[in-house]
């Protein structure tokens, strides 16, 4: 199976798992090990200056795993180029997972303030993959602006309601002139199976693994998931109908 | 030479503090016990380079946010 190519960066994974929301550090780490993942997700946040904490690095062996800076709960187009070039100086990789947030509550994004934020950050030289919804032309528009991929959403963040419109999904990959990763959506793994049978290059989920009951052995189903959902792609599916077709012969039935 | 020590007020991550000055950012970092490798530092709203954290000088009444990665999707 051919590796993800994001921005001439080969990736052997094309699961890409969050670092959030984990019971703990050493349960994350060894989630990420089971889910095969070259690519990790991080928030760039305030350091608590009161207290020591533990830093989050310290389990994320980033001589294998790559590190994506998000934009999460920037609701700005400033907020958000503010905080990926915050994320580019801490991380000193020049890629960022760009959210701009339209709404509290279903946590969408907001298209003006996600495509000015995408111009100005590719403009100065980042390689900007953009979580959008699942607009076919939103996510053109994106591309067009020199997002290095598209990151449609298959539901609301944390939802775990999976891949809510299908067709949009294949519709962007069809149209698509740069990667497509579903970000977004996934409650288990039949859902990432889905979104890389649409045709998807990859999937990027958190909650679904960090949120499960045993968040390891849900990550492994979740590398499992997308590596079948990738070859039932690639080996092409047999169309649909409505009626049965036999798959045994209809010749030397015993009694006729 | 006589290096003067004033008392100023900077706003670091969105709180008041008093700290002892002027100060380079290294020498922040150095006294809040924050691994320079590991976190960006804003001044007044513009990143600064690791590179510059040694000349980088925080005066009075200057905003400084330092900030590093955490777990997140």
């Amino acid at each position: 199976m051919s590796d993800l190519v994001i921005a001439g960066r080969t990736f052997r994974s094309r699961l890409i798992v969050g670092t959030g929301k984990y019971p703990s550090h050493s349960i994350m780490r060894a989630a990420h090990e089971a889910s095969g993942t070259d690519m990790v997700t991080v928030a760039v946040r305030r350091v608590d200056i009161s207290r020591k904490t533990e830093s989050l690095l310290d389990y994320i062996d980033t001589s294998k795993i790559f590190l994506l800076p998000n934009t999460a709960a920037c609701y700005t187009a400033d907020d958000a180029i503010r905080t990926a070039r915050l994320g580019r100086e801490a991380g000193m990789s020049n890629w960022v997972k760009l959210e701009v947030i339209g709404d509290e509550k279903t946590l969408f994004p907001d298209n003006e303030g996600l495509l000015e934020a995408t111009r100005v950050l590719v403009k100065e030289g980042f390689i900007v993959l953009p979580y959008t919804n699942d607009d076919p032309v939103m996510c053109r528009k994106l591309a067009d602006a020199g997002a290095a991929a598209v990151m449609p959403l298959g539901a609301p963040i944390g939802s775990g309601l999976g891949i809510q419109n299908p067709n949009n999904i294949r519709i962007i990959k069809e149209q698509a002139t740069v990667p497509v990763i579903v970000d977004a959506g996934v409650g288990t793994a039949s859902d990432a199976a889905v979104a890389m049978e649409l045709g998807a290059d990859g999937v990027l989920m958190n909650t679904a693994i960090a949120g499960a009951q045993d968040p390891v052995a849900m990550a492994r189903a979740m590398k499992l998931a997308v590596e079948a959902g990738r070859l039932a792609f690639l080996a092409g599916r047999i169309p649909k109908k409505s009626y049965a077709t036999a798959s045994s012969p209809l010749q030397g039935v015993i009694g006729t | 030479m006589v290096r003067l020590v004033a008392q100023m007020t900077i706003r670091l991550n969105g709180d008041s503090h008093e700290i002892a000055g002027p100060l380079s950012i290294s020498a922040l970092l150095e006294q809040l016990e924050i691994d320079a490798r590991r976190v960006a530092v804003e001044l007044n709203m513009d990143v600064v380079k690791k590179s510059a954290y040694d000349s980088s000088v925080i005066k009075d009444g200057d905003e400084i946010e330092i900030v590093n990665f955490v777990g997140g999707g």
